[in-house]
């Protein structure tokens, strides 16, 4: 029994103290997983934290998941899932539903054009984030023609980007490796 | 209950988490392209704030805004399923493939893969951000949605401030009644 409730801590307060997305939460997780449980060895820790990488979907439910699965069965990874998804979830249900309330008040409208532009910086880093990344571990050349190729396909031809997508991951298998 | 409803959700969010490489923010513009493009669910000032609020809140990004747009449209229901939907079919994956993959992962082709559909989540980020930015313009105007881009800019890359800070830095200039300037007549008159 305490091994559940254990795995309920273990993802709950990386959870509640992780800023910056699921990617921010990891090391957290690593902290109690690893140094404070023992659960797994840092090296097993970073082997599943690489499948995750190379895998598509959110990596902190992913790690969770997987976790919870390896200690505690089917109902260590429900645990481990529910302590990772639902107490920002909850937070975020009370916060916007005060918003959209009162969304026709001008001081609503006022709010929601000011974050705009801090939202779009935001997202404008996470794109610089993921170019450099891409910079660093495949060269210029790769990401200048796949920064290319997936604008035009994306923007001027509207493709649906899971098709974008599935087509760089085949690059990546043919071309790149 | 409205089952196609519930279908749709299900498949937005499920597509969203399946093509998002590179952890949760990867899946962002999937979510808005689901969201506000194909099923014209909301539009891009809801999608903003929620993103918005998102942000200035711990935990996994996905998973909070599938949570809150599927209540927000399908309700109670669409909550679960919506979360649901994008985090199950991940781990399941998961679970069945880190086996597999513990032999594999220094492979090439995984290496290549995991390479080359980075630079395309930059590109799909980079769009939202541009079509936020000039939202911003139309509203604000370019001197304020220059102002606030540049600090927050600052605030984020040089001083390590955390969005929270700024994004609610906003929120109570807003609502505290600070004085904004807005040049859309139709948003001045909402």
């Amino acid at each position: 029994m305490i091994v559940y409730w254990q795995i309920f801590l273990a993802f709950f307060i990386p959870s509640v103290l992780g800023y910056g997305g699921g990617p921010a939460i990891i090391p957290l997780i690593q902290n109690e997983v690893v140094n404070h449980y023992g659960w797994l060895t840092l090296e097993r820790f970073g082997e599943i934290l690489a499948i995750g990488n190379s895998l598509p979907g959110p990596i902190a439910t992913k790690m969770g998941g997987y976790i919870g699965y390896e200690v505690g069965g089917i109902l260590g990874a429900a645990i481990a899932l529910f302590a990772t998804v639902a107490p920002s979830l909850l937070a975020m249900l009370l916060l916007l539903g005060v918003l959209y309330k009162f969304k026709d008040s001008p001081r609503v409208v006022n709010m929601t054009a000011l974050i705009r532009p801090t939202i779009g910086v935001l997202l404008g880093v996470l794109a610089y984030e993921f170019f450099a990344r891409s910079w660093r571990a495949s060269g210029s050349f790769h990401t200048f023609l796949l920064v290319i190729l997936s604008y035009f396909l994306l923007e001027k031809r509207k493709v649906h980007p899971a098709y974008v997508i599935a087509g760089s991951l085949l690059y990546g298998a043919f071309i790149i490796a | 209950m409205d089952i196609n409803l519930q279908k749709e959700i299900f498949l937005s969010f499920f597509r969203a988490g399946m093509l998002g490489f590179g952890g949760g923010p990867s899946s962002i513009p999937l979510v808005h392209n689901e969201v506000v493009k194909r099923n014209r669910w909301m539009d891009d000032d809801e999608f903003s704030d929620i993103l918005a609020i998102g942000n200035s809140l711990p935990g996994p990004i996905i998973t909070k805004m599938a949570g809150y747009i599927g209540y927000r449209i399908g309700g109670a229901v669409g909550l679960f399923n919506a979360v649901l939907a994008c985090v199950i079919p991940t781990v399941l994956i998961m679970v069945i493939l880190v086996g597999f993959l513990a032999s594999k992962q220094d492979s090439p082709i995984i290496m290549g893969m995991t390479q080359a559909v980075t630079p395309v989540v930059g590109v799909m980020l980079f769009s939202l951000a541009y079509s936020f930015l000039s939202k911003a313009k139309s509203s604000l105007g370019w001197l304020v949605t220059i102002v606030i881009g540049l600090v927050s800019l600052f605030l984020y890359q040089f001083m390590n401030v955390h969005p929270a800070f700024v994004i609610g830095g906003l929120l109570a200039y807003g609502l505290l009644g600070g004085k904004v300037n807005l040049k859309n007549k139709k948003e001045k008159q909402k």
